[in-house]
């Protein structure tokens, strides 16, 4: 079972049970007229550009990105330019990441990250809430004033 | 000097914090090793091959009094009464116990000091010329920018777990002392033809297995332009950078695969955006980081300098430290004074505690209570008044720190080698400390003149051998180790990768082999003024491979 980590704690993940769908990238673009968009999630791998994307991720509810390894860092850069490119809609990191990377994912635009059970008990929330972003101590904001990203 | 303010501050003592509890949460096993690892390394904390060794940063290589002596306080408290300055113009504790870290980064974080980012895939310590500020030939001081760029890549959220580690180095001198062509970026302060100042970006610069020289990948950057163009190489590096080896993972392969036009489209492109979402830093932050980088006050009496050039003829030590570790100041009466760090017979780069307070106590009796760590590893006293030299030069004398050999021979960059290091091939200090009782009459190494030996004890580099004059890697071959030379390197503004010679030499072998190249260099010389670096581009290499191989020579 699989564990959204957000601002507010841990939760079990419904997306599924409430009749949501992950589509994998490549078959997308298929069948969709049998689909309802605000059930609609795109997996998206962590090596495709931006551009690619276009005409697809704006309308899809969700968009899935996965972090193969905690150590690679692809999909804060993603996530961040699906927010420049102006991608409104929810925004789940996927995958191998630890509670000290949880600001991070929401500074870069996440709004959720979706972590497995054993995670979850070896890093309990606690630790995650910990990792909540301190805005008042981000020399980015300070400096450069982050204002692309969404609910910070 | 930079002092921090109330965020600084609040960052640091949080940064603490946080690292206090993940080396709790790494022992009731919340982080793995794996996860662990890369949390120390941002924190300036290595596995070596003894123990831990702390990696403090000292940004852009610029200290004050109370901080050196805050560093002398904690290698006899929770080291072993020494430190290292490196490369990287850091300052390394070989001995630091796990448990006593937190405590070292917050006695670090008492005097304004941290070791974020001195390790790890993420940007590192932002280095920039050690004469900075003090030079003659300086258009401007680079380091309200280095600073600006420091605080800019603290804890950024999209550039912590980049493809591998990322380092810029800056220079505001058309003279470069800071290496810039060998970084990931290099920076140069320039003017445009309308005489506004701005930067030239150099990327994909780096020594290591695959060495290359940076490429101007920007001719004009505005200044308030630095920040979002930064971040738009980083995104792209941080994209599209390999992660398949960790070998080929440092953007200077990104640059020499995708071709540095293609990689400037998509740097450019990027750029936009980043432009487009950020605000320019606010004037009054840049305002207040220039501010804390003006000269000090210096004592305008004109020094007596025939008074002080008879004191100086008459002891012909103090004339030959005077020729040799001390620069040109851009204000008449006062000097640069490099202290070295290379006493014959020492290790390259060490300092004892009573050394470091000894330095300190210069610092804030001579030099404006200021100091420098040059990525030569050496001390500087970036401002002292010219009539003070004598006296300064006594202190250095007693405390064994007046070793007239700045820019030669001696004066040579050596990595921990095996002795330390869990990477290494090969013995590194020794080599150093053979070659320095090889060459140990210093008026021999006068009359050689300015010579760069650099050497590594494996492939990573970290000696700069690759922009040696002369550079000596250290490698195992079947078990033995194996030393091969590379001739004509040069980190300057003129920056060249060292040619490989030939063949290694073993251990034994390695300082005669040495001794050869420069016995035929003082053949060749057409004057003392002829330099090695001069006379082997004038040459060539083959002179010198004759020379280091006589029976290949003799049967060709």
């Amino acid at each position: 079972m699989s564990i959204i980590v957000r601002d507010s704690g841990f939760e079990i993940d419904t997306w599924e049970s409430d009749g949501g769908l992950f589509i994998d990238l490549e078959k997308y673009g298929q069948d969709v007229a049998e689909r309802e968009p605000t059930k609609t999630a795109i997996d998206i791998p962590n090596d495709v550009t931006v551009e690619s994307l276009k005409g697809l991720f704006e309308s899809a509810a969700m968009i899935r990105i996965p972090f193969p390894s905690f150590a690679d860092g692809r999909g804060f850069s993603l996530a961040k330019q699906l927010r420049q490119q102006g991608y409104a809609g929810r925004l789940r990191a996927v995958g191998h990441i630890i509670a000290d990377q949880y600001g991070f994912t929401r500074v870069c635009g996440f709004d959720e990250v979706e972590i497995d059970d054993e995670m979850a008990k070896r890093q309990p929330e606690d630790q995650w809430i910990a990792r909540i972003p301190k805005q008042e101590l981000s020399y980015q904001k300070l400096l450069m004033g982050e204002r692309s990203l969404r609910n910070i | 000097m930079y002092n921090y303010n109330q965020f600084d501050h609040d960052f640091v003592r949080n940064r603490v914090k946080e690292f206090r509890g993940q080396v709790e949460r790494r022992l009731d096993g919340s982080l793995t090793e794996d996860e662990f690892k890369p949390l120390r390394l941002m924190n300036g904390l290595y596995l070596q091959l003894h123990a831990y060794m702390l990696r403090v940063a000292i940004p852009y290589g610029t200290l004050n009094s109370r901080q050196m002596n805050q560093l002398a306080m904690i290698s006899e408290k929770w080291d072993k009464g020494y430190g290292h300055f490196t490369t990287r113009q850091n300052i390394q504790y070989n001995w630091p116990k796990l448990k006593d870290t937190p405590d070292i980064l917050d006695a670090l974080a008492d005097v304004e000091m941290h070791a974020i980012q001195t390790s790890g895939n993420c940007v590192r310590n932002v280095t920039a010329d050690h004469f900075a500020g003090a030079a003659a030939d300086e258009i401007e001081d680079p380091r309200p920018t280095a600073e600006l760029l420091r605080q800019w890549s603290m804890d950024h959220p999209e550039f912590q777990f980049l493809p591998r580690k990322f380092k810029i180095a800056m220079t505001g001198s058309p003279n470069d002392r800071a290496v810039t062509k060998a970084h990931d970026i290099g920076i140069r302060m320039v003017r445009n033809d309308k005489n506004e100042p701005g930067y030239e970006i150099l990327i994909g610069g780096g020594l290591g297995r695959t060495p290359m020289i940076g490429k101007v990948v920007r001719e004009f950057l505005p200044k308030e332009n630095l920040l979002p163009y930064v971040e738009a190489i980083l995104q792209v590096y941080n994209l599209n950078g390999r992660r398949d080896n960790k070998y080929k993972a440092r953007i200077k392969i990104l640059v020499h695969e995708t071709g540095i036009d293609t990689l400037r489209g998509w740097i450019e492109e990027v750029f936009k955006t980043q432009k487009a979402h950020h605000q320019a830093p606010p004037a009054e932050m840049i305002e207040a980081i220039e501010a804390q980088f003006q000269p000090p006050e210096f004592d305008t009496a004109k020094v007596d300098e025939d008074k002080l050039s008879k004191i100086i003829s008459a002891d012909p030590l103090l004339r030959s430290f005077v020729e040799t570790n001390v620069s040109e100041h851009f204000d008449s009466n006062h000097s640069i004074v490099t202290i070295s760090l290379k006493p014959i017979g020492g290790t390259p780069g060490d300092a004892t505690a009573e050394q470091m307070r000894i330095m300190a106590g210069l610092a804030e009796a001579y030099g404006y209570d200021e100091l420098r760590v040059s990525h030569e590893q050496n001390i500087i006293l970036p401002h002292v008044r010219r009539d003070d030299l004598p006296e300064i030069y006594k202190v250095l004398k007693e405390a064994g720190l007046a070793t007239a050999n700045v820019g030669l021979l001696s004066d040579m960059i050596a990595c921990p080698g095996m002795d330390y290091c869990a990477l290494a091939t090969a013995r590194s200090i020794p080599v150093a400390q053979e070659l320095l009782n090889a060459f140990e009459d210093l008026k021999v190494q006068q009359d050689i003149g300015p010579l760069k030996i650099k050497i590594s004890g494996c492939i990573n580099a970290c000696g700069h051998h690759h922009v040696g004059h002369i550079g000596i890697l250290g490698l195992d071959k079947a078990g033995v180790e194996s030393y091969q030379i590379t001739l004509g390197g040069d980190g300057t503004e003129t920056a060249t990768i060292g040619e490989r010679a030939g063949p290694g030499f073993s251990y034994e072998e390695i300082v005669p082999a040495v001794s050869r190249i420069i016995d035929r260099y003082m053949d060749i010389r057409e004057s003392g003024d002829d330099t090695f670096l001069d006379v082997y581009r004038r040459v060539g290499a083959d002179v010198f491979k004759d020379a280091l191989y006589p029976e290949e020579a003799a049967s060709a």
